[in-house]
């Protein structure tokens, strides 16, 4: 194996230590968003060594693909689901924590042990000589990809489709009727019974501008468009202070 | 990253690698205070006004003089801010719109202080995916920018051009597939050298119309500029910003719009290759001309940036939806097959002429019958789903069916129940006089 040369070894302990970083953040940061860029922090640096280690073309597809697209859906979910939202911390599982850790721990032993063993005999050929066989790094994945691992790949691609499939059952509503364009939805308004512009809005010229308090014509009379319909029909509307109408109009100089 | 095909990057010393990023931040910057005053006159120009034309020559320094007020105006923080996020947010932007210039060419090999260099800072075997990756980081800025701002319009933006983003750059990664096919490499210099006889934008013009169109929605420009509909959004993503952080976004805005237009320019109009009439002349590829011939090409999709902006109102967000997901990716993928198809039958099975045109006529005869067949379908379809209708509406609104209370199916009317009395108060007035 060759060794590393200086550069190579300030690279590694750099983005090997903010991956590192990201990593503890993620576990140890209360909102989930923080988490997530977390994430999105050692993804990129995990890029970053993928690139040191000349294999620029996975370095980028996981910026691409993982940072990008993946980290970035979780993103969007953990924004629409709340902006204040924060985890309560009781414990709803009962030594869930002790069960993790067990597992996690038994997790990487398999992980070193497994990968450890299975790389302690093998002989690096060296860059040169892989890239050499295809005439580059990229070259060389497209060349697996679309060879040896051409099933493997097209099966994974079946997976995500079934996956985007699934979604797309999940969200889709069947339409009824046709859904109106914006033609016929402009001349429903100016046919139809409807008023073609916006109704006047409650309290206009009024004491108060609660949605139950209809607007004042000039007469003093309350305009019956400016109260929702449903406030009409549960009786919900605020009755006009004709008092204070009185008032207004001694000021003005008694009614017209 | 020197890899054999690679040998004149990376070799350089130390010195030069600063010397050219730091060329290449002034230029960025520059060319940013320089769009910013060449929006606003030739906008001007557009609506029969002359524009900014008082500080300095032609008004030349005014978007100096704007970026200077604009660092100086006092800053807002909102009470409701993630105070972390919301600083780091501008920050990523920012330095996401520089760091994808560093593989953009512009020009070739030249002598600079006694070294001979490309004029490009760096070049590797998949550069124009670095362009993408980074991409996809600076949404990152508009997504938190917009979270941590803690305000609804401002989520709202973000979300709406995060979205945005990633949509079209889908459309814009498959526009690249066909370019890649082609030269043969994802090296922006590599690009460059297979566009030598002809530019990519004439033998895969349908690719660059898709890329061309994805980039005004990648960088959220009108008449894709959603993320910032002021009747919708107010200023979308940025509007809890102000001051210096205001001016990063900004800044980021006009430095990716230099952006993708240099990437436009090197993956379809030859990168800093001479254009036609002018390649006659012998030395047009060689020195510092061809620098010249790059600022040019860029400056035309930047002033398309700006004709778009002066011509075409905004679209509804929805159809601009429809539009990236039902019409360019579909349009991009039928394509890359088309090419695909080509370059394998060229490749590897001799065609004649009359063979190509049966296979042609086949295909259309193909497409016709499955037309047909495609109409039937939609038509039993509709039919189908008139019957259904019609059974709906001639039934009665049951709002209790089945013991639950139910909405109407559409065509049949709600009753309107009543809660605490019938009597509407206008009613009321007239009674009680």
């Amino acid at each position: 194996m060759t060794e590393a040369n200086l550069g190579e070894e300030i690279v590694f302990w750099f983005s090997g230590g903010l991956a590192v970083l990201g990593a503890l953040g993620l576990i140890l940061s209360r909102k989930a968003v923080h988490s997530a860029l977390w994430v999105a922090l050692t993804m990129i640096n995990l890029a970053v060594l993928y690139v040191a280690n000349s294999a620029p073309f996975l370095g980028m597809v996981q910026v691409v693909v993982y940072t990008g697209a993946v980290m970035m859906l979780f993103l969007f979910v953990l924004m629409v689901v709340g902006v204040d939202s924060s985890d309560s911390l009781i414990e709803t599982l009962k030594g869930q924590r002790l069960v993790a850790i067990v597992l996690a721990v038994g997790l990487a032993i398999l992980l070193v042990a497994g990968v450890g063993a299975g790389l302690t005999d093998v002989v690096p050929v060296g860059l040169d000589e892989a890239n050499g066989v295809d005439g580059g790094n990229v070259q060389g994945i497209a060349r697996l990809l679309f060879t040896d691992y051409l099933v493997a790949f097209e099966v994974t691609s079946a997976l995500l489709i079934t996956a985007a499939l699934g979604a797309m059952v999940l969200a889709h509503r069947e339409r009824w009727l046709p859904r109106a364009s914006q033609e016929e939805l402009s001349k429903a308004r100016f046919i139809g019974t409807g008023h073609p512009g916006n109704l006047p809005s409650s309290g206009t010229y009024a004491r108060h501008n609660a949605v139950d308090t209809p607007a004042l014509l000039p007469d003093g009379s309350p305009s019956a468009q400016s109260i929702p319909g449903p406030l009409v029909a549960r009786g919900d509307v605020r009755p006009v202070d004709h008092h204070e109408v009185e008032q207004i109009e001694s000021l003005d100089g008694g009614p017209k | 990253m020197t890899g054999s095909q690679f040998g004149v990057f990376g070799i350089d010393p130390w010195w030069l690698v600063l010397l050219k990023a730091l060329a290449i931040f002034v230029m960025l910057v520059l060319l940013t205070l320089f769009t910013i005053w060449w929006e606003r006159r030739v906008v001007s120009r557009m609506q029969n006004r002359i524009g900014p034309n008082r500080v300095g020559p032609f008004g030349l320094l005014q978007s100096l003089m704007d970026g200077f007020k604009l660092a100086l105006k006092e800053e807002i923080i909102p009470k409701a801010a993630h105070v972390g996020v919301y600083w780091i947010a501008p920050v990523i932007s920012a330095t996401a719109a520089f760091l994808a210039f560093a593989v953009i060419p512009f020009g070739p090999t030249v002598s600079i202080f006694g070294v001979e260099t490309p004029l490009q800072l760096t070049d590797f075997p998949v550069s124009v995916l670095y362009v993408l990756a980074i991409a996809s980081i600076g949404i990152y800025g508009i997504v938190l920018a917009g979270w941590s701002s803690g305000s609804t319009y401002p989520l709202l933006g973000g979300l709406r051009s995060s979205a945005q983003m990633i949509s079209y750059e889908i459309a814009m990664g498959m526009s690249f597939v066909a370019v890649f096919l082609y030269a043969g490499s994802m090296s922006t210099s590599e690009i460059i050298t297979a566009q030598e006889p002809i530019w990519f934008a004439v033998i895969l013009l349908p690719s660059f119309l898709i890329y061309v169109t994805s980039m005004v929605g990648e960088t959220n420009r009108a008449p894709f500029d959603l993320p910032e509909a002021e009747g919708e959004l107010v200023g979308g993503f940025h509007t809890e910003y102000s001051s210096l952080k205001f001016a990063m976004f900004f800044l980021a805005e006009y430095i990716n719009m230099v952006t993708v237009s240099a990437l436009a320019t090197t993956l379809f109009l030859g990168g800093w290759l001479a254009p036609w009439p002018i390649s006659l002349w012998e030395s047009a590829n060689t020195g510092w001309w061809p620098l010249l011939w790059w600022l040019i090409k860029v400056q035309i999709f930047i002033f398309v940036f700006i004709w778009l902006r002066a011509t075409l109102p905004r679209l509804r967000y929805d159809q601009f939806m429809k539009f990236g997901w039902k019409v360019l990716i579909p349009a991009s993928i039928v394509w890359i097959m088309i090419v695909a198809a080509a370059r394998v039958l060229r490749n590897d099975i001799e065609f004649s002429n009359r063979q190509l045109l049966i296979g042609g006529a086949i295909a259309i005869a193909v497409l016709l019958v499955g037309s047909w067949f495609a109409q039937g379908a939609l038509d039993r379809r509709e039919a189908a789903r008139k019957f259904i209708r019609d059974e709906i509406e001639s039934r009665p609104f049951e709002p209790m069916a089945g013991g639950f209370p139910v909405p109407p199916m559409p065509g049949q009317q709600a009753v309107l129940t009543t809660r605490r009395s019938n009597i509407p108060v206008i009613q009321q007035e007239a009674i009680d006089g």
